[in-house]
């Protein structure tokens, strides 16, 4: 195929040249913008409808069903918003949390010598991985959880938490005196980083190793108990207990009810990202060298010191930024919940609001720019990463 | 290059001439919406997913029910033959996209009429074609009589985006109930998490609970609780902006309503053209021009109640026969103690 | 201690004796589990309840070990012990997960095959032991072409019939021709779907784009927005190695854009949001809206692939080209690209397979695919409650899809390994 040099013949006056596609790709871009927003205006005002945010502070009228912060419908779409966005967060970090555990020890399987273990991860990432993770969500929500019992004939874990088509019953922790648990575990965190950076520094200038981990475990162990035995905190649980409402009906009342919604998205979720995050964890440990693998082993160390002194921090580095992408990814893809009933961002605002309002525009963007945020800001720390860990070249 | 900038302008031009030609609103005697329709040759009716009664599909995707018989009305007159309509089954969630976008032109989808849906988002509704009120569904073992005896912790499940959500949480706060509302996008989501057990209860409009019950594993295994908690007048709806339209979907559903008032049905329709009755007469098209009025021909009233039937044939078909709503209850005429009352056709 | 050491560490002497009762301890362990999962018989309850829960496991490790003789100079059981028992670790993972596929795949079998029904016409005819493949082949149609007339389902086979015999023909063609069937590759779809899938002329019956579902709507959006979404993404990740400023940072914003939102809202947009944007009166089938919109959001991904092979490129090339007089677009379409695109071909494939595995989603705008028709199978009230089969169906047929793409996609890895 021929090319032209496509240079309008203007090589010599090289500002012409370089403001010319310059100037014709920002003329496109107002004139398409403009386009837009000049069919939107119109459009609107034949139908009598007005642009603006004033529904934002209007009382939503409509109730959620699960929400971590207070809520009902006398509440304004503002704060509708907000229940959808906690919602949404945490789904994500519960399924992150899981998928990441999940993740790393199928990845670790797979490479592991044993046939039957490895071929058995394999077998897993193929089956999770080929299949629309909509699909999933479906069939865990409707063919798997739809088929538990009713609360009477309830599944039974040791007579404290309950399984049933309604939702997973669990006993409610109720704290009093909170906060000095919580400050306890706050200063145990700070204590054991500072004793790392402390070991880390004495390790590059004296050698000496001192067990970071075991004093830093010890504390964040010890601390928040002895707080719990001195402080003056005290724990009791509140039970679910059945009650009967009506000749078949039955509900369980008190203890935190976990909706089947939430447990089948985050089923899926976490399935699924597990199987990404596993191929990432398989690729990083495959492509740390193998002279280091033996290096390391003729110095004297046994597999595990191995693996964990020489072959992970350098697998880390390649394991990250794709896993990161699977973390960012997650919240993504949990905004598929709208086609289950649960209750995240995209159902409660771009689904009941956008429908009670009607105002399709201003919602969506809204949506889109949030989800949009989070991206923005997982990519912002991958990318410092990224230049933190670089490999210099040349 | 001088090629380029031409080529670029003269596609700009045609751009710009096409923007400008799409500003003509509907107005007076033109309406687009009519033009379109007589030249795609059918009408684009938006109906449910399948509601027995009002709008459903059978196995040769055959419609039928209230709401088609108003868009075959709309049909028989603008078109002349009432079959000549695409029907296009929507959610809850985009009926009102669906319409205000152009994708159909009218919707007949058992949708409630309120204030901020008329005057909100480009909409105007055109009459009533069902009156309705929402209700509770609940299993018959469970021994549930009235919503009386709903306690808290109730789990209902509803459609999402309708005015049975919100309804039901004015009536829940109002009795100090704590309920756990399931809202799903599809009707039949909502009827299979209430069989499954997944709610308590089940809550839409009453019509509608007695449409999906049929379409349930054991329907006598659920009852409709006597109350009535909300008014729920449904009926079709059209954009705001073409007047001959709205008009036109509007009188198609009135011609229906006078057409059983006089007596006039699709069979005895014909005959009816040499009545006394002069307002019988305006009806059949025998008198007066009351088709000029939309741009239409005087026959279109004729063709309405010959093809589609009156409101009480349209009823009995789909509704009463069928087991639904055997009795007319308020979507009774006027005359006989029901609330049908429609403004003269002359 | 001597007795310890003797029955406790088994060594190469008295190979046939450890091995038998290896053996021995191992098989009480597998007919526990075995007898448990088939028969559902108990054969240690006369044990409390938790411990007898426990004994397989239990003589499974004991008889593992027993046989856990390095170097004993049979091979097959060398073999065995370095690869699943080379410790007690090893050993009680291999247990594990013996047991579990013991206890799990006869039941899944029976479910899926053995008492399952396949023939039949109606839902009388399910015995509802096993699944009922009958639900499956009654909607049969319906999944794969949707709600189209079934008298004019021979225009969708046409369709793709047409398609894959241009494919065939461009694969084993000679090189001369390739370029006629390429052309007509790409543009053939367009006809097909004006002439042949909506109809309206010539004879054919007009079939509204709503109609269109099931399997074949997956293909039909799978391809056009491949076609759609490699130039695209290829010109936009060239531009965003531009050095001219506003098309970098405009390329930039639109990659970011698209690849930050969830496809989801993609499709709320192009189906509630985009109509409002045209001018009035105008109006763009639905489906041509859902194609745009998944076609700009998979090919910022696209773009995010083919850059990554762009900067693996040494610079040497881009050097050696403009050496050699080649102006920008001569350089990257003759030297750059066919080596860029050469490294990313998994990530291309990539790409595609997540566009394939996305398409289930139009459902929530409207467009039934395959799983929007099974979910609309599952609700009708002759076939309610047969959601495991429908989901199942759906979860092998794409399964399929998806596994054989992924496989050639490594196998043209592998063809294209040019080693540099």
């Amino acid at each position: 195929m021929k090319f032209r040099n496509l240079n309008f013949g203007l090589e010599s006056n090289s500002k012409i040249k370089s403001y010319l596609p310059q100037g014709l790709t920002l003329f496109v871009i107002v004139f398409i913008i403009g386009f837009f927003a000049f069919n939107a205006q119109d459009n609107m005002a034949n139908r009598g409808i007005e642009f603006g945010f004033g529904f934002w502070g209007q009382e939503a009228s409509f109730d959620i069903q699960f929400s971590l912060i207070e809520y009902d419908g006398s509440h304004s779409y503002g704060r509708a918003y907000l229940v959808g966005l906690l919602n949404t967060i945490l789904v994500s970090v519960v399924g992150i949390f899981f998928a990441t555990i999940l993740g790393v020890v199928v990845g670790i399987s797979r490479l592991s010598p044993n046939y039957l273990i490895s071929k058995f991860a394999e077998v897993y990432i193929e089956i999770f991985r080929n299949i629309p993770l909509l699909l999933q969500i479906f069939f865990w929500y409707f063919a798997a959880l739809r088929a538990l019992p009713l609360p009477k004939d309830a599944i039974n874990f040791f007579d404290i938490s309950y399984l049933t088509v309604k939702g997973w019953f669990i006993p409610r922790f109720i704290w009093s005196n909170f906060s000095i648990i919580f400050y306890s575990v706050v200063a145990a965190s700070i204590a054991s980083i500072i004793i790392y950076t402390y070991a880390k520094k004495q390790q590059e200038q004296t050698g000496k190793r001192i067990p970071a981990f075991w004093i830093s475990s010890g504390l964040i162990t010890l601390l928040p108990l002895l707080a719990f035995f001195i402080g003056g905190v005290t724990l009791d649980f509140e039970y679910p207990v059945l009650i009967q409402q009506t000749s078949t009906i039955f509900n369980f009342r008190g203890g935190i009810g976990i909706i089947p919604e939430l447990i089948a998205l985050a089923l899926a979720l976490s399935l699924y990202t597990a199987t990404f995050i596993a191929e990432c964890v398989r690729a990083g440990i495959m492509g740390v060298n193998r002279g280091q693998k033996e290096a390391a082993a003729s110095i004297g160390l046994t597999p595990a010191q191995v693996l964990r002194l020489v072959v992970m921090p350098q697998a880390l580095r390649i394991i990250i930024p794709p896993t990161t992408n699977q973390y960012l990814n997650l919240p993504k893809n949990s905004s598929l919940a709208a086609a289950i009933a649960y209750p995240d961002l995209v159902l409660v605002f771009a689904g009941t609001a956008m429908m009670q309002t009607g105002r399709a525009i201003e919602i969506v963007s809204i949506t889109m720019l949030t989800y949009l945020t989070l991206s923005i800001l997982i990519s912002m720390f991958m990318n410092w990463y990224n230049k933190k860990i670089a490999i210099k070249e040349k | 290059m001088l090629k380029m900038i031409r080529n670029f302008v003269l596609f700009l031009s045609a751009v710009l001439l096409l923007a400008a030609c799409g500003q003509q609103g509907g107005s007076g005697k033109k309406s687009k919406t009519l033009s379109n329709t007589k030249k795609a040759g059918f009408v684009k009716c938006g109906v449910s997913q399948g509601l027995p009664g009002f709008s459903n599909a059978d196995e040769s995707g055959n419609w039928s029910g209230v709401d088609v018989d108003v868009c075959r009305a709309v049909a028989a007159a603008v078109l002349g033959d009432s079959e000549k309509v695409k029907y296009f089954p929507l959610s809850a969630k985009e009926r009102f996209t669906a319409l205000t976008s152009g994708e159909i032109d009218v919707l007949s989808r058992n949708t409630t009429w309120t204030l901020s849906r008329d005057a909100d988002i480009g909409l105007t509704f055109v009459g009533v074609n069902f009156y309705d009120g929402q209700g509770f569904m609940v299993r018959k073992n469970s021994g549930i009589k009235s919503t009386s005896q709903f306690q808290s912790g109730l789990s209902a499940c509803v459609n999402i985006g309708t005015t049975t959500e919100l309804n039901m949480r004015d009536f829940f706060n109002s009795k100090g109930i704590k309920y756990e509302p399931v809202v799903f996008e599809k009707a039949d989501e909502v009827v299979a998490a209430y069989d499954s057990g997944r709610c308590d209860t089940y809550t839409t409009d009453k019509s509608g609970l007695a449409a999906q019950r049929t379409k349930m594993k054991n329907p006598d295994d659920h009852i409709v609780l006597p109350e009535t908690i909300s008014k729920e007048p449904l009926g079709p709806v059209v954009r705001q902006g073409d007047a001959v339209w709205e008009d036109i979907v509007r009188w198609s559903l009135n011609v229906m309503i006078e057409a059983e008032e006089y007596g006039v049905t699709s069979s005895n329709a014909d005959s009816m053209k040499d009545s006394e009755n002069p307002a019988i007469k305006r009806l059949v098209g025998s008198e007066g021009e009351l088709g000029a009025a939309f741009g239409l021909d005087n026959d279109w009233s004729l063709r309405i109640i010959q093809q589609v039937g009156n409101y009480g044939e349209s009823y009995k078909r789909n509704i009463a026969d069928t087991g639904i709503l055997p009795t007319r209850g308020p979507n009774q005429l006027w005359t006989k103690g029901g609330i049908l009352y429609v403004p003269p056709a002359r | 201690m001597i007795g310890k050491s003797v029955i406790f560490k088994p060594n190469r002497e008295n190979l046939n004796l450890y091995i038998i009762l290896g053996g021995a301890f191992f098989i009480i362990g597998l007919l526990d589990v075995i007898l448990n999962s088939l028969l559902k018989a108990n054969i240690t309850s006369f044990l409390p309840l938790n411990l007898s829960f426990f004994t397989p496991i239990f003589f499974g490790l004991i008889g593992l070990h027993l046989i856990r003789i390095e170097f004993s100079g049979n091979k097959i059981l060398d073999s065995i012990n370095k690869n699943i028992n080379s410790n007690w670790f090893n050993a009680f993972l291999t247990l594990l997960v013996i047991f579990i596929l013991i206890k799990i795949i006869p039941g899944l079998l029976n479910w899926l095959f053995f008492d399952a029904d396949f023939v039949g016409t109606a839902k009388e005819e399910c015995s509802r032991e096993g699944a009922c493949w009958i639900f499956v082949y009654v909607w049969f149609e319906r999944f794969i072409y949707g709600l189209y007339p079934n008298e004019e389902i021979w225009r969708i086979n046409f369709v793709f019939l047409t398609l894959i015999i241009s494919t065939i023909l461009l694969a084993y063609s000679p090189d001369r021709l390739k370029k006629y069937f390429l052309i007509f590759l790409l543009i053939s779809p367009f006809f097909l779907w004006k002439l042949i899938l909506s109809g309206g002329n010539f004879g054919l019956e007009w079939v509204e784009t709503n109609a269109w579902g099931g399997l074949s709507l997956t293909f039909i959006i799978s391809i056009f927005a491949l076609l759609f979404c490699f130039p695209i993404g290829t010109f936009l990740a060239l531009g965003r190695r531009s050095s001219y400023p506003v098309i970098r940072y405009s390329c930039i914003g639109f990659i970011e854009f698209w690849r930050g939102v969830p496809l989801i809202t993609v499709l709320f947009m192009a189906s509630v949001m985009f109509p409002m944007f045209l001018p009035s009166g105008t109006f763009i089938d639905k489906l041509i809206r859902v194609i745009v919109a998944i076609t700009l959001f998979e090919s910022a991904y696209m773009a995010e692939v083919v850059r990554g092979g762009l900067q693996a490129l040494p610079k040497g090339q881009y050097d050696a080209a403009k050496s050699l007089g080649m102006g920008y677009w001569r350089m990257n379409f003759l030297v750059i690209m066919p080596q860029a695109i050469k490294l990313v071909i998994p990530g291309i494939a990539n790409t595609f397979l997540a566009l394939v595995k996305d398409t289930p989603l139009i459902l929530v705008v409207g467009l039934l695919e395959l799983v929007g028709m099974i979910d609309m199978a599952k609700t009708n009230p002759k076939w309610l409650g047969f959601a495991a089969e429908g989901y199942v169906f759906a979860g092998f047929v794409f399964w399929i899809i998806c596994y054989s793409m992924s496989r050639y996609s490594q196998k043209l890895e592998r063809r294209f390994k040019t080693d540099r």
